[in-house]
């Protein structure tokens, strides 16, 4: 039973941390925790990318003389940089969403979706 | 010329930075550059799949790494034929918007430009890489510069914007998660390479995963009903000219990255066979089809209109995805070429409207037609190829989805077909008994109305032409390019 849990327990941390992320992103009504949630939501993808390329004892993904050439004894380094190009991404749609935020606060002066939507009844 | 497939988004990402700089300097100079970076995209397109078609697929290793271990791009017939539609639609829309976004949002005039440029980069992108991470980056460029050019509008654009950005970015999410799926079970990112390594996994609980994560990603990028929820405000709000340029092309697109996958990837012996992807797609797009149409005809807007119509159109080329067979799919992707003219072509009459006469609601439109004959003499084409009436081409791609209903046996698909298409002749024939036979509406009687400038109304034109000549010439689309994209589920 512990066993079980030591060996998958990353993986029900990516599980908790989407699932914190969804809710942030579905159920919050103020947009920027909307936005919080979906940084959670992204960290916890590369996360999920970063602990399947893992391996104990292994070093980094630079042919050393000593240990050889065995892939066993290296990290797999595609998924790091899979995910480096995720996180410059995800920042992108960060700016971008922040961007968004700015304009619809200074247009609505709230961040509060309900708000803005009364708002926006009266606007058309 | 093997590098022919990275050109065209390689292209477009230049002339953005071009016209950004030439914007910089003379807001006239930044049009420019980017109809220019437009115009360059449709020739290579166009003799790209000329040459695929007669010497065969285009494959090209970025930077000489060799597959599986480097990014490969491929133009086989169905990228060449997406590219095509990408191209064209992409040069029309950029040469309208410089009068309607001068009209509606002239402050955002030399940003848009650059941006819509950047979506042309990743939607062409989108078709013509043949790996699978690569894929999510140009999806992703696609939609953050899709999320720009929605919230340029006024009123609530920001807010619609801002809330396809959060659906927009878990279905990016779920598509990454469902590559590292594919990923940790083989080991590989090459579309062709995943093909060949899969069939083993088929009963691998990992590539189930895999396969829900990616095709309900997919499903709410292309609006796949009941994942519709944020496309019908997004494309309200925004400028016409924006809307003209996503409308046709975003959802399609991801359409098209289902196929790929349904097609290539996964192949259809595990989406069909194995697990029933297809047979849930082909429910939810029937389901879709019904709903959004019904929806359509309760809107007093007419973008909302258009808007609606947009997710119930889609939803053929989900259905012909669904029905997973030759005919069905040749339907779906004929339905991909043909909406994206006759939905060009009804945004772009909307913005129009809106330049001579100010208004939407389709009540207002009284008398349209004696205004603006030209304009409407178009929207009546389009719409008479929405409904799907011969020799329009709408009427083909339904021809064909038929056709493979019947030949899939699935005759609740063939029933939904029909309906639909008289559901979008009341919503389309509601609109066309105004513009033509109700008296002159007070707005319009009091507007000079006149057809829009010749820059806006060569292009309504030609996507109106175009609705009439590619159902002309249908059967040479289908037999040259569209029956070698479905030879693979012909042979099976």
């Amino acid at each position: 039973m512990f066993e079980e849990f030591l060996g998958r327990y990353p993986y029900l941390i990516t599980v908790a941390l989407l699932v914190i992320g969804l809710y942030g992103m579905l159920a919050k009504r103020n947009l920027l925790k909307k936005v919080i949630g979906m940084s959670i939501f992204q960290t916890a993808i590369f996360l999920f990318f970063i602990q399947g390329a893992t391996k104990w004892g292994a070093t980094v993904p630079v042919i050393d003389p000593q240990r050889g050439t065995d892939p066993a004894h290296y990290v797999n380094p595609l998924p790091h940089v899979l995910i480096l190009t995720a996180i410059v991404v995800a920042v992108a749609t960060l700016g971008v969403s922040l961007a968004l935020l700015l304009s619809i606060y200074r247009r609505f002066q709230t961040l509060d979706e309900r708000q803005i939507l009364e708002e926006a009844k009266r606007y058309t | 010329m093997n590098q022919l497939p990275l050109l065209l988004p390689i292209s477009f990402l230049l002339f953005s930075i071009i016209s950004v700089l030439a914007g910089l300097w003379r807001r006239e100079l930044g049009y420019a550059a980017a109809v220019a970076g437009a115009a360059v995209g449709v020739p290579l397109a166009l003799w790209g799949l000329f040459r695929v078609l007669s010497q065969g697929t285009v494959r090209y290793h970025l930077g000489g790494w060799l597959p599986p271990f480097g990014i490969e791009y491929v133009l086989d017939p169905l990228a060449a034929f997406m590219a095509s539609i990408i191209t064209v639609i992409g040069l029309l829309a950029l040469v309208y918007a410089r009068w309607s976004v001068h009209h509606e949002v002239p402050e955002k005039a030399p940003v848009l430009y650059p941006v819509a440029l950047l979506l042309l980069a990743g939607l062409t992108g989108i078709v013509v890489t043949g790996d699978l991470f690569n894929l999510f980056v140009f999806l992703e460029i696609s939609s953050l510069s899709a999320y720009a050019l929605l919230a340029s509008g006024r009123g609530q654009a920001p807010l619609a914007a801002f809330r396809y950005l959060i659906l927009g970015t878990i279905a990016g999410s779920f598509y990454l998660l469902g590559v590292g799926f594919i990923y940790f079970s083989t080991g590989s990112l090459n579309m062709a390479d995943v093909a060949e390594r899969l069939p083993l996994l088929y009963e691998s609980r990992a590539l189930l995963a895999a396969a829900v994560l990616m095709v309900l990603g997919l499903g709410l990028k292309m609006a796949l009903f009941p994942l519709h929820l944020w496309l019908p405000d997004a494309y309200t709000y925004a400028p016409s000219a924006v809307t003209g340029l996503i409308a046709p092309l975003m959802t399609k697109v991801a359409g098209y990255a289902l196929i790929r996958l349904f097609l290539d990837v996964f192949g259809p012996g595990y989406l069909r066979d194995t697990v029933p992807v297809t047979v849930a797609i082909g429910w939810l797009a029937a389901g879709g089809i019904v709903v959004a149409s019904v929806m359509a005809i309760a809107q007093r807007d007419f973008r909302r209109m258009l808007a609606y119509s947009s997710v119930a159109q889609v939803a053929y080329v989900a259905l012909g995805l669904g029905l997973a067979n030759p005919l069905g799919l040749i339907g779906a992707l004929l339905h991909i070429l043909n909406h994206a003219f006759m939905k060009g072509c009804l945004f772009l009459v909307a913005g129009g409207v809106r330049y001579r006469v100010g208004v939407w609601e389709v009540p207002r439109f009284g008398g349209l037609g004696r205004h603006m004959p030209w304009t409407m003499a178009a929207f009546a084409v389009a719409a008479l190829g929405m409904i799907g009436i011969p020799p329009t081409a709408g009427f083909f791609s339904k021809w064909y989805l038929v056709q493979g209903g019947i030949a899939a046996g699935n005759w609740a698909f063939v029933a939904v077909i029909l309906a639909s298409s008289l559901l979008t002749a009341v919503y389309f024939f509601r609109v066309l008994e105004r513009v033509y036979a109700a008296p002159l509406s007070p707005g319009v009687a009091t507007s000079r109305g006149s057809d829009p400038p010749t820059g806006m109304l060569v292009p309504i034109l030609i996507l109106a032409g175009g609705v009439l000549v590619l159902g002309i010439i249908n059967s040479i689309i289908v037999s040259q390019v569209l029956e070698k994209v479905v030879a693979p589920l012909s042979g099976s």
